[in-house]
């Protein structure tokens, strides 16, 4: 779940990393007075989740107050990327003799994070380190045990950062590091983090974004910040066809069928097991298949369920045919899937055999599945054929089938 | 009594189906609800449930007593095979 600028420099000035004095507001009139307070100056920025501001118009810079006002007002009726803005930051106008990076994010490969630093700030730091790969330093630590001195001074001075720069940016490294692994973050970023004239720093814009799973755990924080329950902050509204899969898991609390994803294939999926859901996907797509959906089924959901869910799939317009693949599975019955969807099938006025492209799912309760697979003709596989093989073949019959 | 779904179909005898204490005892036994007793203590199938049957035995095992075998779980996808 992704912050709001004025929540991430919330969070950093928490953990005790220096900000400007700020204010964040919804009112135009109290942009003016939070410029009076800063005397001088100011920038106004939009509070959005999503890219391009300063292109958009989202950021604009007042000498005055009344500007600022102004600024504001135009600001917050200014839509960017189709999201509305939250509210506007307005910051004091720092003279900065340099933007520095500083960023955590989380290694899915290494199981880490991972510190990134660099001298070269205010940018894209993919950017950096595409042109100057020298000037961008980074180093796995362990989630368990704290970023030393150490290790900090390692990675900010590989970028030939020294003397009182490197002794003042070893802390702010370190408090970042520990504010990215106690929230549960998987991405904390400072950029740009400025140096002023008398040589400290200040963090001047932030990036922030916290495990979605983790965020039971950090209720307070985000009670504190203003965040509510009900915020998925998602990149976009969920469709009425997520919504509809939402329900649908919701039916009942027995497994999963749910965690729907739209898009705009023809290949509907009803697909899960341990990772076997993404691992399928990627497979189909390999094969030059056209997903309609991504879902999870697994846990061993209710018939009622898996129906509900093959029913969604297999209603949304532009899918001609359901693929049901998960890995081997010991947790989910096989005859209670295969009873499912071959159940959509029928009372939605369809031959399972045709709709079916292909029903792959090996494990508990196998023999007694493919008893009802081949009792309605459809065609199964068992676990001597690869995931892989099973999406190719599924992207066979949508390939040959009448569009 | 018999009630049938697309996958199962469950099968009581008439006289097994009044008595209180058999339709308490399935009642209590179906993990998916199956069975239910009517206000009068007798049993009924719920129809809506019989395909959600995982095959389980539990009912069977309520009644073993009964030298009847008064219930029956039908495999409809099995050309009608008894659970046994």
């Amino acid at each position: 779940m992704r912050f709001f600028e004025y929540e991430a420099r919330e969070i950093i000035k928490r953990a005790g990393i220096p900000v400007t004095d700020y204010g964040f507001t919804t009112d135009a009139a109290e942009a003016r007075e939070i410029a009076q307070r800063i005397g001088g100056p100011t920038v106004i920025k939009s509070q959005v989740l999503t890219g391009g501001r300063m292109k958009a118009g989202g950021v604009k810079f007042a000498d005055t107050p009344e500007e600022a006002e102004a600024h504001a007002r135009d600001i917050l009726a200014l839509e960017i990327n189709g999201h509305a803005p939250r509210g506007v930051l307005v910051d004091p106008r720092a003279e900065v003799e340099q933007e520095y990076y500083a960023g955590v994010v989380w290694d899915g490969t290494r199981k880490q994070p991972v510190m990134i630093f660099s001298p070269v700030g205010g940018i894209d730091i993919e950017q950096v380190a595409e042109e100057q790969p020298d000037k961008v330093g980074r180093r796995h630590f362990s989630n368990i045990l704290p970023l030393s001195d150490f290790q900090a001074k390692e990675v900010v001075a590989s970028t030939g950062v020294t003397g009182a720069a490197l002794n003042r940016l070893v802390p702010i490294v370190k408090r970042l590091a520990s504010l990215f692994v106690e929230n549960d973050m998987i991405l904390a970023e400072i950029n740009p983090l400025g140096r002023l004239a008398d040589g400290s720093f200040v963090a001047l814009d932030a990036h922030m974004d916290i495990e979605n799973e983790a965020r039971g755990r950090h209720s307070r924080l985000l009670a504190e910040l203003g965040v509510g329950e009900e915020e998925t902050r998602q990149a976009r509204e969920a469709t009425p066809f997520e919504l509809a899969g939402e329900q649908v898991d919701a039916m009942d609390h027995r497994g999963v069928a749910g965690n729907v994803t739209e898009f705009d294939g023809n290949l509907g999926l009803v697909i899960g097991a341990g990772g076997g859901s993404l691992t399928l996907f990627d497979a189909v797509r390999a094969h030059g298949g056209k997903p309609a959906n991504y879902c999870e089924i697994g846990g061993n959901p209710s018939v009622a369920k898996a129906c509900g869910l093959a029913k969604l799939v297999l209603q949304k317009p532009g899918v001609e045919r359901i693929a049901v693949m998960m890995s081997i599975v010991s947790n989910t019955r096989v005859d209670i899937v295969a009873r499912g969807v071959i159940k959509a099938c029928l009372e939605l006025g369809y031959d399972p055999a045709e709709k079916i492209a292909i029903f792959r799912i090996p494990g508990a309760w196998e023999e007694e599945g493919f008893k009802i697979l081949e009792r309605y003709g459809v065609d199964y596989a068992d676990r001597s054929v690869s995931l892989n093989e099973a999406a190719r073949r599924a992207v066979e019959k949508i390939e040959g089938a009448p569009v | 009594m018999r009630a049938d779904a697309t996958f199962i179909a469950v099968e009581v005898d008439d006289a097994a189906a009044a008595d209180p204490e058999l339709a308490r005892r399935l009642t209590e036994a179906c993990p998916v609800d199956i069975f239910a007793q009517t206000g009068d203590g007798g049993l009924d199938i719920v129809e809506l449930n019989l395909d959600e049957c995982v095959l389980c035995r539990l009912c069977l095992d309520a009644v073993e007593s009964d030298p009847t075998h008064p219930v029956k779980v039908i495999k409809l996808y099995d050309d009608g095979a008894i659970l046994a």
